[in-house]
């Protein structure tokens, strides 16, 4: 079994942590094989960001992520940019205000449009856990990685500080999946 | 005992570095090298080690050399243009005879090209990139966990060879993580510099009485010596004898040729029954390994042959395969350049041992290939895909 | 008490190289002479220079030395220094060896001030190549490249060194040689990264060009361009223009040497728990 997922956005957004987190997830508390691939531009924020993941139960051969099982993007230039990828059938999760999706794309892909950085900003309080909300959103659709894995992942990787707010955005964003 | 870590390429060639012995790192920050130099920045200090981020690239593989004379295990790293700037440091070392690790993330070119994205573009810089006949080491890791091994490996042949030492890894394998599994501390097998064991009055740098790498004495140890860019003799003065110099610059390049059969590693995957012969290397390798393996699951008698170095080719080896093969498949992430080293094995079916009086001395063990040759290369920044070289695979079945 | 300067040359190597009456073999003398003085052994000193005629005394003088390529001395030099911190580190370099192709390098090195000394033989010209003109070559005058007089300003070494944080700046020629080794002296001994700007005289291939094609007129001219700090002081700048003021120009020696800075910062990081993950 192979399973691949992007996560897209812009610098700045935390979308290459995550991508780092789900891996790490697998490897340390799945006992599974994982590979992660950041892709960027010299343009620090802003510029267009993509971390491909895969989860495999055998050796990983080949790392780029060719044929994607479940993409995400934050952001219409990447949306645009690196969707192509995507299986026919699987899931594409967008952010509502910020990514529209052509009508043909979701006859095409499991579409789920949901408000990911509003989260983060206003139930969550603060704009910078986004990429937590969507490791929730992640732990509920891909159903690859169990959400107390992930959770574990996410608590090797953030401050003890900030602890307690990413467990909220981490919950918060599991729950926007209905 | 194995030990499993998580990691990127980058990472790796840290700790490879540092597993070596190197304690000495001198560089100037680039996309996609830059980590290796942050890693450095970070350990070097903890161990009393010395990491300097120098003025330019120039100044970084200079005072690299310039460690490495004082006795320390040194490094330098960087990409595309950060290397070219290097060149005329990678031939004083070579020259000079210093020990030296040169890292480079390949990035696409030329110029600026894509800095953060994969390519193999330098493969023949590597080989040809400073001016003047020098010779060249050239090892080129197809995972993270070769970064690890062969990095340790580069630093081992630089130490033994007295000869600076590429390690072509790229963008793609300096930021990919992935789970590595590196063998124990204690099964790492760590060479250093033969140092002289003469009276100082007897030493002489250059001196090839106890063998073609003489023992390099560290400065200030009492053996007081001259090192220059010029060529020079046994005492390291500069010298214009043409017969003198004839044989010093065959002793450069033969140093490394006729040690071969142990520097230039590879990987024979899948090769027993193979008609169709894939070459690959790097990170590109992967991706070939899974066309190999969907092609044999159709049917087809593929395998594949992976340098591990890339400089010195080894050519022995790929004659071996070559000799029976119907097909060969060069790809590569640039626009053709290990293929030329592979076109010229096959058609003469022969390969350099040796530089002797001017003369060129071949294996000629092997008869030519008389497979067909065929490429898959890209230089767009994106890593080749195995249905890429699958569907070559089959148009040549 | 005389030098015996056989304890320091590679007398093997005699003769030299350099043209009958060059300048270069007057600041050699000199930096033996000031080494002699200190009582320095020579295992203890590390010589790297560059490329030129100036850069060919490093074959001459039996310590560790290192003749490298054209301007990268002082980063060879760096890093000869770094791993040897308690070890003394020299480079000698011509003008355009120093100020042009390794301009970087220097005021750099000048920035860290790390302790090194360098000496420029300040000649005025590319020697070696065939009197091409340099960063510090007169406007005006002659060159090879430049035919109908230079066209380029010129660099002041000292005030360029100064300016990028080095700690001992002194200049002297070779028409006081004794002046200059006691300069050179006291840059040897001075911790941090130090500079002796010294004139000197390239009577082929500059002087010949411009009307100093003896030896001993060039020196004379030296001297006519040059002026004491002490005689400076009583000068208006008017009077000033044109000329060079030779002595200490500049000492400071609060400014943190950097090998000392850099192996303070390895015992902080070594008694840090984290961040050397």
């Amino acid at each position: 079994m192979r399973y691949e997922l992007r996560f897209s956005g812009v610098g700045g957004q935390g979308n290459m942590l995550a991508g780092m987190i789900l891996a790490e997830a697998a490897i340390y508390f799945e006992n599974k094989h994982a590979s992660y691939v950041p892709t960027y531009t010299s343009q620090v924020r802003g510029g267009p960001t993509k971390a491909d993941i895969i989860i495999s139960d055998n050796t990983i051969l080949y790392l780029e992520a060719n044929s994607i099982d479940y993409f995400m993007a934050i952001h219409p230039r990447t949306y645009d940019m690196y969707k192509s990828d995507s299986k026919p059938g699987s899931i594409i999760v967008v952010d509502m205000h910020m990514v529209q999706v052509p009508d043909e794309d979701k006859k095409k892909f499991k579409v789920y449009e949901l408000p990911i950085v509003e989260t983060a900003r206003n139930k969550v309080g603060n704009v910078i856990t986004a990429n937590i909300v969507s490791l929730g959103v992640t732990a509920k659709l891909a159903n690859i990685i169990s959400p107390e894995s992930l959770f574990k992942a996410i608590e090797r990787r953030v401050p003890p500080k900030f602890l307690d707010l990413n467990e909220k955005a981490f919950e918060i964003g599991m729950s926007l999946v209905k | 005992m194995k030990r499993a870590v998580v990691a990127n390429g980058n990472e790796m060639v840290v700790e490879g570095a540092i597993d070596a012995g190197c304690r000495f790192f001198a560089g100037y920050p680039i996309t996609p090298s830059s980590e290796v130099a942050e890693g450095m920045a970070r350990k070097l200090p903890k161990l009393g080690g010395v990491f300097l981020q120098m003025e330019d690239e120039i100044a970084s593989i200079a005072c690299a050399i310039g460690g490495s004379l004082g006795g320390e295990k040194t490094m330098t790293a960087s990409s595309g243009p950060g290397i070219s700037l290097k060149q005329e440091g990678v031939g004083l070392a070579c020259i000079a005879e210093i020990p030296l690790v040169i890292i480079n993330a390949m990035r696409g070119g030329p110029s600026t090209g894509l800095p953060t994205r994969i390519a193999q573009s330098d493969i023949m810089q590597a080989r040809w990139g400073t001016h003047g006949d020098h010779p060249a080491v050239a090892l080129c890791p197809g995972s993270v966990a070769e970064c690890y091994t062969e990095t340790i490996r580069a630093f081992n042949i630089a130490e033994e060879l007295r000869t600076p030492v590429y390690v072509l890894s790229d963008a793609f394998l300096a930021h990919l993580s992935t789970k590595v599994e590196l063998p124990g501390k204690e099964e790492l097998k760590i060479a250093n510099r033969l140092r002289p064991t003469v009276k100082p009055e007897e030493y002489y740098p250059y001196d090839t009485r106890f063998g073609d790498i003489p023992p390099l004495a560290d400065y200030f140890s009492g053996y007081r010596f001259h090192v220059t860019g010029l060529n020079h003799d046994k005492t390291g003065f500069p010298n214009i004898d043409p017969v003198l110099q004839e044989s010093e610059e065959e002793r450069l390049i033969n140093k490394v040729l006729k040690r071969q059969e142990a520097i230039s590693t590879y990987e024979n995957y899948k090769l027993e029954d193979a008609q169709i012969v894939v070459v690959a290397y790097g990170s590109n390798a992967s991706g070939a390994k899974e066309a190999v393996d969907a092609a044999r699951e159709s049917g087809i008698k593929v395998g594949l042959f992976r340098p591990i170095t890339v400089w010195p080719f080894p050519s022995i080896p790929f004659q071996e395969v070559a000799a029976s093969a119907k097909q060969i498949i060069v790809t590569e992430v640039n626009l053709g350049q290990i293929v030329y080293e592979i076109e010229r094995i096959m058609l003469g079916g022969r390969a350099v041992t040796e530089i002797r009086n001017g003369n060129l001395i071949f294996d000629t063990r092997h008869p030519r290939s008389s497979a067909e040759l065929s490429t898959v290369l890209q230089a767009n920044g994106t890593p080749i895909r195995p249905n890429q070289i699958l569907s070559q695979i089959k148009e040549v079945a | 008490m005389s030098v015996e300067y056989e304890n320091y040359l590679r007398m093997n190597k005699f003769p030299h190289y350099w043209c009958p009456g060059c300048g270069n073999g007057v600041v050699l003398k000199a930096f033996i002479q000031a080494v002699d003085e200190l009582g320095w052994k020579n295992n203890d000193i590390g010589m790297v220079t560059g490329i030129g005629c100036s850069s060919r005394a490093s074959g001459y003088v039996d310590f560790n030395t290192m003749h490298t390529i054209h301007g990268r001395a002082l980063a060879v030099a760096t890093g000869i220094k770094m791993s040897n911190p308690s070890k003394h580190v020299v480079v000698f370099a011509g003008d355009g060896d120093a100020s042009a192709i390794g301009g970087n390098h220097l005021i750099h090195a000048c920035r860290r001030n790390i302790d090194i000394t360098l000496i420029i033989i300040n000649n005025w010209i590319y020697g070696m190549t065939g009197g091409q003109y340099s960063p510090t070559t007169p406007t005006g005058t002659i060159a090879t490249t430049m035919p109908y007089g230079n066209a380029d300003p010129d660099f002041d070494l000292a005030s360029l060194t100064i300016g990028a944080g080095a700690t001992f700046v002194a200049r002297s020629s070779v028409a006081d040689p004794i002046i200059l080794k006691n300069y050179i002296k006291k840059a040897l001994t001075h911790k941090g990264f130090s500079v002796i700007d010294a004139f000197s005289n390239c009577h082929i291939q500059w002087g010949r060009k411009n009307k100093f094609g003896d030896p001993v007129k060039l020196v004379e001219h030296i001297k006519s361009v040059t002026v004491s700090a002490a005689k400076a002081k009583k000068m208006s700048p008017e009077e000033l223009k044109n000329l060079f003021v030779t002595g200490v120009l500049y000492e400071d020696k609060d400014k943190k040497e950097y090998t000392e800075s850099y192996f303070d910062m390895v015992k902080r990081a070594q008694s840090q728990t984290k961040g050397g993950r």
